[in-house]
């Protein structure tokens, strides 16, 4: 009860999210707890954090003179691998997201395709790239096209998931009138549901152009090609000015293809 | 044309929202369907083209029992049955003439219509309906940019497109103001009397029911409790229909104003959503 | 104009031809891009190796099955640390977040000139740079260990919270911190009562939305020495254990979908 009536008069007190006494008690006790016996596994070695304070130190110095060019050539390969995967990748998993993310829609696909194909969505997006990573390469070897592989994987689940949401949201009632005049299934699809959810699919596309790349500079670190190898090997070999430079690259890259992505989902709305 | 025999319609939860209705039809009438919200007007109305599925009885249009096709066949049965929605349901993001010609759908292959082949005398034809209704001036524009009244001779036109043998009609003015209501209202009796078509149209305002349609059917609880010519309905039989009410006032005071629905995207949070 | 005559009959076309011919050439650029950027792609893979994939892989999952069940034992020590790096990672990156965001936050922020631009550098490097790579970093750092996984895991956290965060701020009904302004409130006051109430609901559930994307991500951090299953996972590749693999797939499935689940619990209780 927010009102109390103490000897002073009456008293006002906030009102507690959660109204039951003993459950809020106890939540928060739990939660105490599990804090203290999480921070108690951390065991830090202090000596070891010393010593690398000085490196820390050392990288964030390098930010301020960045190395561009001892390593150009490395570089500019890196990048430019990344983004030749980043856009078949992005290319090819739009192509197949639209297929699964229809028949994941739960409003216009059958059972038993509902099922699979949410199956595979979720496969998709349960597994970080870099565990999909070491996959393809241990299937297709070192290089790009496992990388290309992998990401057009995560595409498929990070697409088709939100197509099919969007699909399974949009006005039935427009769905009706198209199916009232005699369409038959794709009819319906094409001229009913593409409309309603095209400028989301476009800006999302977009979005996970923008996902790609930055996963792009992950995943070589497993060995599927991109810029994260040359990044892994200048981290490796204590360049830090090199992996500043890297990083300022990829910062700077991402933010140009959000700004662009920024305006391209406002001119469709 | 159009014969009902004892059709049923049952939920899953068990309630029945059809409970036996059997009606004839002939062509030419136009006839109201009125009674409370939730008496099954608007489910029997999407039984006759099977966008809800009856439990039970049977569909008769021309001869053909609707409520056993299925597949193809099914589609061509409802490209002879021509649909205008309470809320317009103009498929928003195309151009009024792309939804007009959406009525042609149920004619043409997938791949004509992807690729928006439509033959000149669909084209003609939709362009005729277009002056009819008196948008010719709008064609290019897309339907979200049109007002209520507008919309609905879209999607009157649409249905006419379809060259139905005949006409369903739900709810067509509960989204309209009074006065738009109205020509809307004759739009839809002017064009059923030129083409001879019959029109089954659900009304919850019982005044235009009575000034437009030739007969006037009364449903509660998924039954027929009347079916008469309009100058029958009398305060007995609306309260019969509806249940105690003062039935003097103007009927215009009964009007719902319909939901609109609201695209209301939260857009970063969805993206973050997503995945990130 | 989408109207014309051909052959003296109307015809009808969605789009007038100039506008359709600057489509036509934008699909031809971006499949002719695509295409280049395969050709390189291709040019680099060996496709001997590459062919053989359908036969490395029956191999591989021959090796995976059945699961070794009793490695299971080894595998709940790493989950804990994984469940505890995610989790203390998301709360440092939320302690962080909150005053970057509302110094990110036009309506918030004390210096448009300023603050704003550096609160928005921070969000963008962190959020541009992928948890994997700051644990790198960070193993080289702090040495390996959780530590080095929950700090990675706030640094990443600290951008994707904090623009979503200023974000809601930035959407904020303004009539109601103008009314609670009106009383005479200080600034202080005003964030509290003005401010904190409407974005409340919105934090919650993107910090949780947050954990549950971070248990997913800290799921491989053990992959370059910053703790967790994913050391695990990279010893057990290393001396090629599929069976211990696939074991710790499992293990990383369910972990992950049931923090998913626990996530979109609380925050569909939240709204």
């Amino acid at each position: 009860m927010p009102l109390v009536q103490s000897a002073g008069g009456v008293c006002w007190k906030k009102r507690k999210i959660i109204e039951n006494t003993p459950l809020r008690i106890s939540l928060i006790l739990a939660g105490v707890i599990y804090i203290a016996l999480a921070l108690s596994s951390v065991d830090v070695n202090w000596v070891r954090v010393q010593e690398g304070m000085g490196r820390g130190l050392a990288f964030l110095g390098s930010f301020l003179q960045p190395d561009f060019f001892s390593r150009s050539a490395e570089i500019f390969e890196g990048i430019l691998e990344s983004i030749t995967m980043t856009v078949v990748a992005t290319a090819v998993g739009i192509i197949l997201s639209i297929p699964v993310g229809v028949g994941a829609a739960g409003n216009i696909a059958p059972f038993p395709v509902y099922f699979i194909c949410r199956s595979i969505i979720t496969v998709s997006r349960t597994f970080p790239e870099v565990i999909i990573a070491i996959f393809f390469v241990a299937m297709f070897g070192f290089g790009a096209l496992a990388g290309m592989l992998t990401l057009t994987f995560a595409t498929i689940g990070f697409l088709a998931k939100l197509l099919a949401d969007d699909i399974e949201d949009i006005d039935p009632v427009q769905t009706e009138a198209i199916r009232s005049t005699g369409a038959g299934f794709f009819q319906i699809l094409t001229w009913s549901v593409q409309p309603q959810v095209m400028p989301r699919l476009i800006g999302l596309s977009v979005y996970r152009l923008d996902i790609n790349f930055r996963e792009s500079a992950v995943i070589g670190i497993v060995g599927a090609g991109g810029i994260g190898a040359t990044l892994n090997t200048s981290i490796d070999r204590y360049e830090y000015d090199t992996t500043a430079a890297i990083l300022i690259i990829i910062i700077v890259i991402v933010m140009c293809a959000e700004y662009a992505s920024g305006i391209i989902r406002k001119r469709l709305q | 044309m159009l014969i009902l025999e004892n059709l049923i319609m049952k939920y899953g939860s068990g309630d029945l929202a059809l409970n036996g209705v059997s009606l004839r039809f002939d062509k030419g009438e136009i006839v109201a369907l009125i009674g409370p919200s939730g008496a099954g007007k608007s489910t029997l109305i999407r039984c006759v083209n099977r966008l809800v599925e009856p439990t039970s009885g049977s569909i008769d249009v021309n001869g053909k029992n609707i409520a056993s096709l299925k597949g193809t066949e099914l589609r061509r049965a409802r490209r002879k049955i021509g649909m205008i929605f309470q809320e317009y349901a103009l498929v928003e993001r195309l151009t009024v003439m792309e939804n007009i010609l959406s009525g042609r759908l149920g004619y043409m292959g997938f791949w004509k219509s992807w690729f928006r082949k439509f033959s000149s005398g669909d084209v003609a034809k939709a362009l005729n309906l277009l002056e009819r209704v008196g948008l010719s001036e709008h064609f290019d524009k897309r339907a979200d940019a049109l007002s209520g009244g507008q919309r609905q001779r879209v999607g009157i036109a649409r249905a006419l497109l379809q060259e139905p043998d005949l006409l369903l009609v739900d709810e067509p003015t509960a989204s309209l103001d009074p006065k738009t209501a109205r020509q809307i209202m004759r739009l839809i009796k002017e064009l059923c009397s030129e083409r001879n078509l019959l029109a089954v149209i659900n009304l919850h305002d019982v005044g235009l029911a009575k000034m437009f349609s030739d007969r006037i059917i009364g449903l509660r609880k998924g039954r027929v409790v009347f079916d008469d010519t309009p100058d029958e309905l009398n305060d007995t039989i609306l309260t019969e229909i509806y249940g105690e009410e003062d039935w003097s006032g103007s009927a215009d005071k009964k009007k719902v104003s319909a939901q609109v629905r609201e695209h209301k995207h939260m857009e970063s949070m969805d993206y973050a959503l997503a995945n990130d | 104009m989408p109207l014309m005559k051909r052959n003296g009959a109307v015809c009808w076309v969605p789009r007038d031809s100039k506008k359709q011919l600057v489509i036509w050439f934008g699909w031809f650029i971006g499949i002719m891009l695509v295409f280049l950027c395969w050709q390189s792609i291709s040019a680099k893979t060996m496709w001997v190796f590459a062919a053989d994939a359908p036969e490395q892989l029956r191999l591989m999952l021959m090796r995976m099955f059945p699961p070794k069940l009793e490695y299971m034992d080894k595998l709940w020590k790493p989950l804990w640390d994984t469940l505890n790096i995610a989790t203390l990672g998301t709360l440092l990156g939320v302690i962080i977040a909150v005053p970057v965001a509302s110094a990110a936050a036009l309506n918030t922020t004390p210096s448009k000139r300023l603050v704003r631009p550096l609160a928005m550098v921070i969000l963008v490097s962190s959020r541009s740079v992928n948890s994997l790579i700051w644990a790198i970093l960070l193993v080289t750092i702090v040495g390996p260990g959780i530590l080095a996984g929950i700090i990675a895991i706030a640094l990443r956290s600290i951008g994707f919270v904090g623009k979503l965060l200023y974000e809601a701020i930035e959407e904020i009904d303004k009539t109601q911190v103008e009314a609670v302004t009106a009383t005479g409130a200080a600034p202080a006051q005003v964030f509290s009562y003005g401010i904190v109430p409407q974005i409340m609901p919105a934090f919650a559930g993107i910090s949780l939305y947050r954990w549950d994307i971070n248990i997913r991500e800290s799921t491989i951090l053990g992959y370059v020495g910053a703790g967790g299953i994913g050391l695990n996972l990279s010893s057990s590749l290393s001396i090629l254990a599929w069976s211990q693999v696939s074991l710790i797939l499992i293990a990383v499935l369910i972990t992950v979908v049931a923090s998913e689940w626990i996530s979109a619990r609380v925050r569909s209780r939240l709204i």
